[in-house]
């Protein structure tokens, strides 16, 4: 098998007394979606942003498509410009028409010129659908569209990795279905994804693997039928059957 | 009756839609007539009052008369281009150096702390000082050093002004700096902009619309404090004023050029009142994150 796209080893991140990540060991590898599921306050959103370089970590490595990025030498803009990552609120850029949001880490950072730029741009757009809307600015687009939009941002300058940190949770129910349809469709598509949610039934369908995070640690990983149909970790098990009563 | 929709789609309009647009039309109408009638009976009770004082004559004479006025607006216009020089280049140097300021300002890495330091001392020193003070100091004690030799007045007016100023508008653009979203930084980070990047990029244009308003209000204050470099010397506007008053005794120069300046703000601050509305409403995404 080829070397893994990103390699976690023994992460631990505290802040202050609170041990968040108690050691965390985890590897995800070229075209696998992973999804993270964990109750609140399990350290879901602090392993994404320990990963990004927006959270320093307090011991282990974390290796990206072999190179050590957690490494002081290593630049960190250049790690954080390979990796893509959507948070829960869109973030776009208010001040910047929604194909400028898509095509400006193209252009600044990867230094493409304008027109490549904006062609990855309108492309991606075109793709989500909204691509008449291209010149419009964010606030007049749909919070599902905006989300989307929030994507294939993340994704225009192919990131080796994409970090999804529970993007529907902000959204409508009605929404949620476009917002994840587009996320199937990446995967269909070969990205690598490490994705947290709360969303079971999108995880099941989706997943590659499950991971299930308990009081800092991975307590339990498997493919989805496995970990939902038949979770072996009293802490998974109970998770799953209080999120059945509900 | 088949009335179209003002929006021009097509759709027909109910009745109670008509009634309701036809009542705000009169109320428009109304409110339009009773406040030009408010105004003529205001400007004519003012009239009425100060015609009729006692002083009138004299006061009509020293500060308003007519002849006076068309004769000073060659002089104090040709005065007044030098304000507007000063003005100019001091916009540049105070737009530079504030920005530069307000960015040290808000860096947080221990290696720069003194330059955060310096930065914050010198705004609080420059807010404190009086205009007419940093004037008189940098007016006669920079040339009195003997360094540069002769220097003009209007170069040393820009100087002060634009040290005062910066000081100034180092702490708008400061306060419109914090009020981005943090999240805005962490998006551009994310995409792997630098630091100096994200500020130049994502941050500092979102935080001049937040403070287009207060930074045009010192714009205007810093129109009319160009006017004290008079005391330095240089002829401008009001200094033009001072010389046709010493000639005449009669003060309506300086009613000229009070008229001149005020007309100077007047096209701007129109501009920049229709600029802010435009951008108003693409900032409201930040609320609803
Ligand atoms: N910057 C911080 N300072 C202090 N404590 C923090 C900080 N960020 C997170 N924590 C704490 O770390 C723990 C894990 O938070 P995290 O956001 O990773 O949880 P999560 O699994 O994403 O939860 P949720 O499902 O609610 O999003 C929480 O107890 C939280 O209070
Ligand atoms: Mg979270």
């Amino acid at each position: 098998m080829s070397d893994p796209v990103l390699r976690l080893v023994n992460i631990k991140k505290r802040f202050g007394a609170h041990k968040v990540l108690r050691g965390i060991d985890f590897s995800i590898h070229e075209h696998e979606v992973v999804v993270m599921i964990g109750a609140s306050g399990s350290g879901k959103s602090t392993l994404i942003r320990v990963i990004h370089l927006l959270e320093r970590i307090d011991d282990g490595q974390i290796v990206l498509a072999g190179e050590d990025i957690s490494d002081p030498r290593v630049n960190e803009d250049g790690a954080r410009a390979k990796i893509g990552i959507v948070f829960q609120n869109f973030n776009l850029f208010p001040h910047k028409s929604v194909l400028e949001n898509v095509s400006i880490a193209n252009r600044i950072v990867h230094k493409l010129p304008k027109e490549e730029a904006e062609r990855i741009g309108m492309e991606l757009l075109t793709r989500i659908g909204i691509a008449e809307k291209a010149n419009r600015y964010p606030d007049q687009l749909s919070g599902g569209q905006q989300q989307r939009v929030a994507i294939v941002r993340a994704i225009a300058s192919n990131p080796q990795l994409l970090l999804l940190d529970e993007i529907t949770s902000a959204l409508d129910p009605q929404l949620v279905g476009e917002v994840l349809d587009l996320v199937q469709e990446l995967k269909a598509a070969g990205s690598t994804i490490l994705m947290a949610t709360h969303e079971m039934d999108f995880a099941r369908r989706v997943a590659d693997r499950v991971v299930f995070l308990h009081e800092g640690r991975i307590a339990e990983e498997g493919p989805p039928e496995r970990i939902f149909e038949d979770p072996r970790h009293p802490a998974t098990k109970e998770f799953l059957s209080r999120l059945r009563i509900k | 009756m088949n009335i179209r929709d003002f929006g021009g789609n097509g759709d027909d309009v109910s009745q109670i839609e008509l009634k309701r647009r036809g009542f705000r039309r009169r109320q428009t109408g109304k409110s339009l007539l009773i406040s030009c009638v408010s105004l003529l009976v205001f400007a004519a009770a003012i009239y009425v009052i100060f015609s009729h004082s006692e002083g009138w004559a004299r006061v009509q004479a020293a500060y308003f008369s007519p002849e006076r006025f068309v004769e000073a607006i060659p002089k104090v216009g040709k005065g007044l281009l030098l304000n507007i020089k000063i003005l100019c280049v001091s916009v540049v140097c105070v737009g530079i150096t504030a920005t530069l300021l307000a960015v040290a300002r808000t860096t947080r890495s221990a290696v720069l702390f003194p330059l955060r330091l310096l930065a914050t001392v010198y705004t609080n020193v420059f807010r404190g000082i009086p205009m007419i003070i940093c004037l008189y100091l940098v007016g006669f004690g920079i040339p009195a050093l003997g360094i540069f030799g002769r220097i003009p007045a209007e170069v040393l007016g820009c100087v002060a002004v634009s040290l005062i100023y910066s000081a100034y508008v180092a702490e708008v653009i400061r306060a419109g700096i914090e009020a981005v979203h943090p999240s805005q930084r962490m998006a551009a980070r994310a995409l792997g902009f630098s630091h100096a990047r994200t500020m130049r990029i994502i941050i500092l244009p979102q935080a001049v619309r937040k403070i287009i308003p207060a930074l045009m209000n010192d714009f205007v204050a810093m129109q009319k404090d160009v006017g004290l470099v008079s005391v330095l010397g240089g002829v401008d506007a009001v200094r033009s004023a001072q010389i046709l008053n010493a000639v005449n005794f009669n003060y309506t120069p300086y009613v000229v050029a009070g008229v001149f300046f005020i007309l100077m703000s007047f096209p701007f601050i129109l501009l920049i009142d229709r600029y802010a509305k435009r951008l108003q409403n693409r900032e409201q995404l930040q609320g609803a994150v």
